[in-house]
């Protein structure tokens, strides 16, 4: 037993030949009050301790994604001639931001088994697997999220978006959009060759608020009685001024 | 200018927001409405997430209906006895209107219903001013004497009578207090301060004076889109005061700008174009329901509405 799985494991990690060695232009992206998006430059070089193995070149796909959470997507359906919302599914995860980039066309970089055991390409990230309905209807519910997420410029698959010099440094370019949420952002980059991923390097990356930004986040969570007041005195104070600045220029 | 939104976690453009709550603001000051119902939608088109449309817009309205009542206070056009009587029933109805809100959410459909109820009241209250603004205008065009409103009706028989020296009435608390619980009840529903409701049953249901309903609908919609703001806030955490700020600079200043308008137009005027901001909204929102989505799968987050 324990010779199977050590076995397995030797065969699941073909002799760590090529390892990744990673650097990002910033360790975390910091939202401020003018915080318009973001690029995230990754670049590093593939280690090796032989000469690059014969065959097919080295490919590589960085996959970003943010914090998964369910999403609730329902159906609107025309009854007695107005549209409303009939059915809903439950996607169980899905990730707040996706974007995959890759030196090649996708199904060139990774075949489907490995795709299917890593969960790199979009439709393998979102999963559906507490849903009651046919399949089919559940795929036409986290296509919606897709579609939706896509035009949003959440999700994005950019193929040839990483550059590879001889097979051995590479990078690529990121770009967040200023509708990102905060949050643990995972960073994947995949060596493979014919398809098989031959080594993952995983990071992570912080997303959060900062400044202002973060002391208002943080008082209308941990004392929203104040926030709340706050607000009222804010909206008080901003609606007499006005008046009394008005009066000052009627007058004269 | 792009600002990040710290609670909706969008950017927007702040300029955008300025000139909105500008737009609203003179809306506001004009006509005694709080303009609600016409900012919400409209932020949610900018995408902001509804719930915190709903209620960052109370915390704005709140600010421009201040200014725009110190304009009114200034000109002794707001009846404060009438607006307190309101305010009591107004009170009562958002707390029942909470409890039916729930009730619907239970059953779900509440967001087709807040639809419908928009679509019919607004539909009624539009058509109804739009027909009689016209007809006061045609009469005066004509050079007859103005329609008197009919001063004695049934309302006038209730008991315990009050005295409202501002607007000139001589009327039961019952009617009064009856308005402010059922508009009450639709503003929480509808998540709106209710003035569009308002001044209209002010005007033809109680007999009030054009100008004097204006102030007085602003003072009641202070308080009750204050007692929201903070319901909101400290319920839900949805009160955006970034996205609030930005609003109510534009606000408050349109706001100023309306009431000095509003006194410049003849009353007529002034109702035909609010019934007329009234069907278009009214129009807009029955097309988005008669018409295909052009998104079929809305997504929405877990347990939310």
């Amino acid at each position: 037993m324990l010779r199977a799985l050590l076995c397995f494991l030797i065969l699941a990690l073909p002799a760590r030949a090529e390892e990744v060695v990673l650097g990002l232009s910033q360790d975390e992206v910091a939202i401020t009050a003018t915080f318009d998006g973001s690029q995230i430059l990754v670049f590093g070089a593939v280690k090796r301790d032989r000469p690059i193995p014969p065959g097919p070149p080295l490919q590589d796909i960085v996959a970003v994604s943010g914090p998964s959470e369910p999403v609730l997507v329902r159906r609107k359906e025309r009854r007695f001639g107005i549209w409303v919302n009939t059915d809903s599914v439950l996607v169980d995860s899905a990730p707040s931001f996706y974007k995959v980039a890759t030196t090649a066309p996708f199904d060139e970089v990774m075949t489907d088994v490995q795709d299917l055991q890593y969960r790199v390409s979009i439709n393998r990230a979102i999963q559906s697997v507490g849903a009651t309905f046919s399949t089919t209807t559940v795929k036409d519910f986290s296509d919606a999220v897709i579609r939706i997420r896509e035009t949003n410029g959440l999700y994005r698959v950019v193929e040839n978006a990483v550059k590879l010099d001889q097979q051995t440094l590479f990078r690529t370019a990121i770009d967040m959009p200023a509708n990102v949420t905060e949050g643990d952002y995972s960073i994947r980059i995949f060596l493979t060759r014919e398809g098989q991923v031959v080594s993952l390097y995983e990071t992570q990356i912080d997303v959060k608020k900062v400044g202002l930004e973060r002391w208002l986040y943080n008082l209308s969570r941990e004392m929203p009685l104040i926030y709340g007041l706050m607000s009222l005195a804010i909206a008080i104070a901003a609606g007499w001024g006005a008046a009394a600045a008005f009066r000052v220029v009627r007058l004269r | 200018m792009q600002i990040y939104l710290p609670i909706a976690e969008v950017s927007v453009n702040a300029f955008l927001l300025l000139g909105l709550g500008g737009i609203v603001g003179i809306l506001s000051g004009m006509f005694g409405v709080g303009g609600g119902f016409l900012m919400t939608p409209l932020l949610f088109f900018i995408g902001i997430p509804p719930a915190v449309a709903v209620a960052t817009e109370a915390n704005q309205i709140v600010a421009s209906s201040f200014s725009g009542v110190l304009a009114h206070v200034r000109r002794k056009t707001v009846d404060f006895r009438m607006g307190t009587v309101l305010l009591v029933g107004g009170l009562i109805g958002a707390a029942l209107g909470v409890v039916v809100f729930n009730y619907l959410k239970s059953l779900g459909q509440v967001d087709l219903l807040v639809r419908l109820c928009y679509v019919v009241f607004l539909g009624i209250i539009g058509a109804m001013m739009f027909v009689e603004s016209l007809r006061a205008i045609r009469k005066s065009r004509a050079g007859g004497p103005p329609s008197k409103r009919r001063k004695h009706n049934w309302i006038h028989k209730l008991p315990f009578k009050m005295r409202f020296r501002t607007s000139g009435l001589y009327i039961s608390v019952i009617p009064p207090v009856l308005l402010g619980v059922a508009v009450g009840i639709l503003a929480a529903i509808m998540g709106v301060g209710g003035g569009f409701i308002m001044v209209p049953a002010m005007i033809y249901l109680l007999g009030m004076p054009t100008k004097v309903v204006v102030g007085t609908s602003l003072f009641q919609i202070i308080f009750v889109t204050a007692f929201t703001t903070l319901l909101h806030a400290t319920t839900n955490f949805t009160v955006d005061i970034a996205l609030a700020v930005l609003l109510l600079i534009g606000g408050v200043i349109g706001a100023q700008v309306g009431t000095a308008l509003g006194t410049k137009l003849k009353a007529e005027q002034l109702r035909i174009l609010l019934a007329m901001l009234v069907l278009a909204v009214c129009i807009k929102l029955a097309l988005a329901l008669l018409l295909m989505p052009s998104e079929l799968y809305p997504l929405g987050p877990v347990g939310g509405h």
